[in-house]
């Protein structure tokens, strides 16, 4: 036995990667199929169980009633929103840190900015509460300038979906920084280019790939929310709270999952256009 | 560049300013669970530790505690048992299909939470028949925790090269004996970093959880969350959050004392 495994890198690739694809095939894979099926089955409306008959009907109903529509596409608006104030927060910081802290301040730097990410997320999102709460820091802070808390509700919610995923962005684009050559950086200022040209036309393009690595997460990690709308959101309804509702209060197994083929497409699209930048590899 | 003054102020002050923005939510909740007030209004009006002492003797948080634990251990066990195997099938071999199944080692967390936690309540229930528990949560768990264990292992075994394994075998080693004396041992900080990122990842995790846990089983997370709207319970809520605020700098600490790859691998983990 080890002497033919010794012989056949194959067989050896094929025998370690059997458990770990077996548990992610049967207990990933068979079950986002099997959402997929239930999505095409119709339920009950008496008794509320699920009636294995084909139907589109799902799917129509959220094509046809508008409401769907319009929650979907605020959804995915806020999703892309809270990636773009994401990528601007975040590049500055770690090009700072990339390129410009000290060594010891580069340590210090990640660190500071790994630490949020290990406190815990709830915690985080219920912090936001207090901070948008009626009398809360906002108020306190705003107070002199005559400025009011917005209370709960979408930009409550954009704020800290922003929040809670800034490190996802801030890490992977400082890992791409770090690796841009200071010499191409130094090449670029000797053949006359100022800081800011430097910037657009050699920086970012190269460290283009780790931005789109790290949007990766802060919209995939937003498009599927329902947390934090729930905390902060107010009434707000977004894809994550409308799905959660049809699981749980509504019992609509079937329309829930009809509604989560949405993020499921969107994050293939967007999986597949990063798959084109190299961003996967930044992963 | 690097000489560019403007740019290099402008970038500190923003880093600053993001940082201040960064602790000051984290700062509040420890400050709060100080606060006499039961409300969110600030600045506080005094300060006790009253519910620090109620906190304590919070059977509901100390039970919950264990439960996420206690499934975050096990979760973490199974995740560096696939994630191993998996990073060790994938090195050098560069079979057609690869960047498939690095794909579907990624997908439990690059997918919506509640979209693999549907999926999977769904699978147990309506595929497998099973109750709902804490067997449930703990293969919900596992899933999405590979992947942290399968980047590790991966990079250390990118920088390494083959050529120790190698010159074992050439000394006549078997493939078993190379990987308890050469190979485990050479991954070990890999490892330690990489199950360090899946139990956090599971002692966090609410959106999966809330899908595949029994009525019976309560997390640390799910209990907060369903206490996070009682008025009676909220300087209890106040007060494990802030814990858990402090309790974040212990896998920081030792994350630092692992290795330089941790800082890498921690960004592709949620």
């Amino acid at each position: 036995m080890a002497f033919s495994v010794r012989r056949s890198p194959g067989l050896r690739t094929g025998l370690l990667l059997l458990p770990p694809m077996l548990w992610l095939g049967v207990a990933y894979l068979l079950a986002l199929g099997a959402l997929f099926v239930t999505s095409l089955w119709s339920q009950n409306d008496f008794t509320g169980a699920i009636e294995r008959i084909w139907t589109l009907d799902n799917y129509r109903q959220i094509w046809e009633i508008p409401v769907y529509r319009t929650i979907a596409v605020r959804t995915i608006a806020l999703a892309a929103l809270v990636t773009v104030v994401d990528a601007l927060v975040a590049f500055p910081i770690a090009l700072y840190m990339a390129k410009f802290a000290s060594p010891r301040g580069r340590r210090l730097l990640v660190i500071a900015v790994l630490m949020p990410l290990w406190a815990s997320y709830l915690v985080k999102a219920y912090a936001w509460r207090g901070i948008f709460a009626d009398g809360g820091l906002i108020d306190w802070l705003g107070k002199p300038f005559g400025i009011h808390s917005p209370g709960y509700g979408l930009l409550a919610t954009g704020v800290t979906l922003a929040y809670l995923w800034l490190p996802y962005m801030v890490l992977p684009v400082f890992a791409g920084l770090e690796r841009v050559p200071d010499s191409l950086v130094e090449a670029s200022g000797d053949l006359g280019a100022g800081a800011l040209t430097t910037l657009r036309r050699v920086v970012l393009p190269m460290a283009f790939p780790a931005l789109v690595a790290g949007s990766i997460f802060t919209f995939s990690l937003s498009l599927g929310d329902y947390i934090a709308v729930t905390i902060v959101g107010g009434p707000t309804q977004l894809l994550g709270n409308v799905i959660y509702e049809n699981v749980g209060a509504a019992n609509n197994l079937p329309f829930a999952a009809a509604l989560s083929t949405i993020p499921v497409v969107v994050m293939f699209l967007y999986l597949a256009a990063a798959r084109r930048t190299g961003a996967l590899d930044n992963l | 560049m690097i000489a560019s003054r403007g740019l290099r102020t402008v970038l500190r002050v923003t880093t600053a300013i993001v940082l201040v923005v960064v602790y000051t939510p984290l700062a509040m909740v420890v400050i709060n669970s100080f606060n006499v007030d039961r409300t969110f209004s600030w600045p506080p009006s005094g300060f006790t530790l009253h519910w620090w002492k109620l906190a304590a003797q919070s059977h509901g948080a100390r039970h919950a505690l264990l439960v996420s634990i206690e499934v975050a251990l096990l979760a973490t066990a199974i995740a560096l048992v696939l994630g191993t195997l998996a990073g060790m099938g994938l090195r050098r071999t560069r079979f057609f299909g690869r960047h498939t199944i690095s794909l579907l080692i990624i997908l439990p967390i690059a997918l919506p939470g509640i979209v693999t936690g549907i999926a999977l309540n769904n699978a147990f229930r309506t595929m497998l028949g099973l109750d709902l528990g804490f067997f449930t949560v703990v293969v919900a768990h596992a899933t999405f925790c590979i992947v942290t264990v399968f980047n590790n292992v991966q990079a250390r075994l990118q920088r390494l090269g083959p050529s120790l394994e190698q010159a074992s075998a050439d000394l006549g080693a078997g493939p078993f004996r190379t990987f308890v004396q050469i190979t485990f041992p050479m991954m070990r900080s890999a490892l330690l970093a990489g199950a360090l990122l899946a139990f956090g990842l599971s002692f966090d995790e609410i959106v999966v959880t809330t899908f595949t846990a029994g009525p019976q089983v309560q997390t640390l997370p799910l209990w907060i969350f369903q206490n996070l709207f009682r008025p009676n319970q909220a300087p209890i809520v106040n007060v494990v959050a802030a814990v858990l605020v402090l309790v974040s700098a212990v896998p920081i600490y030792l994350a630092q004392r692992l290795s330089g790859d941790t800082v890498s691998s921690a960004s592709a983990t949620p």
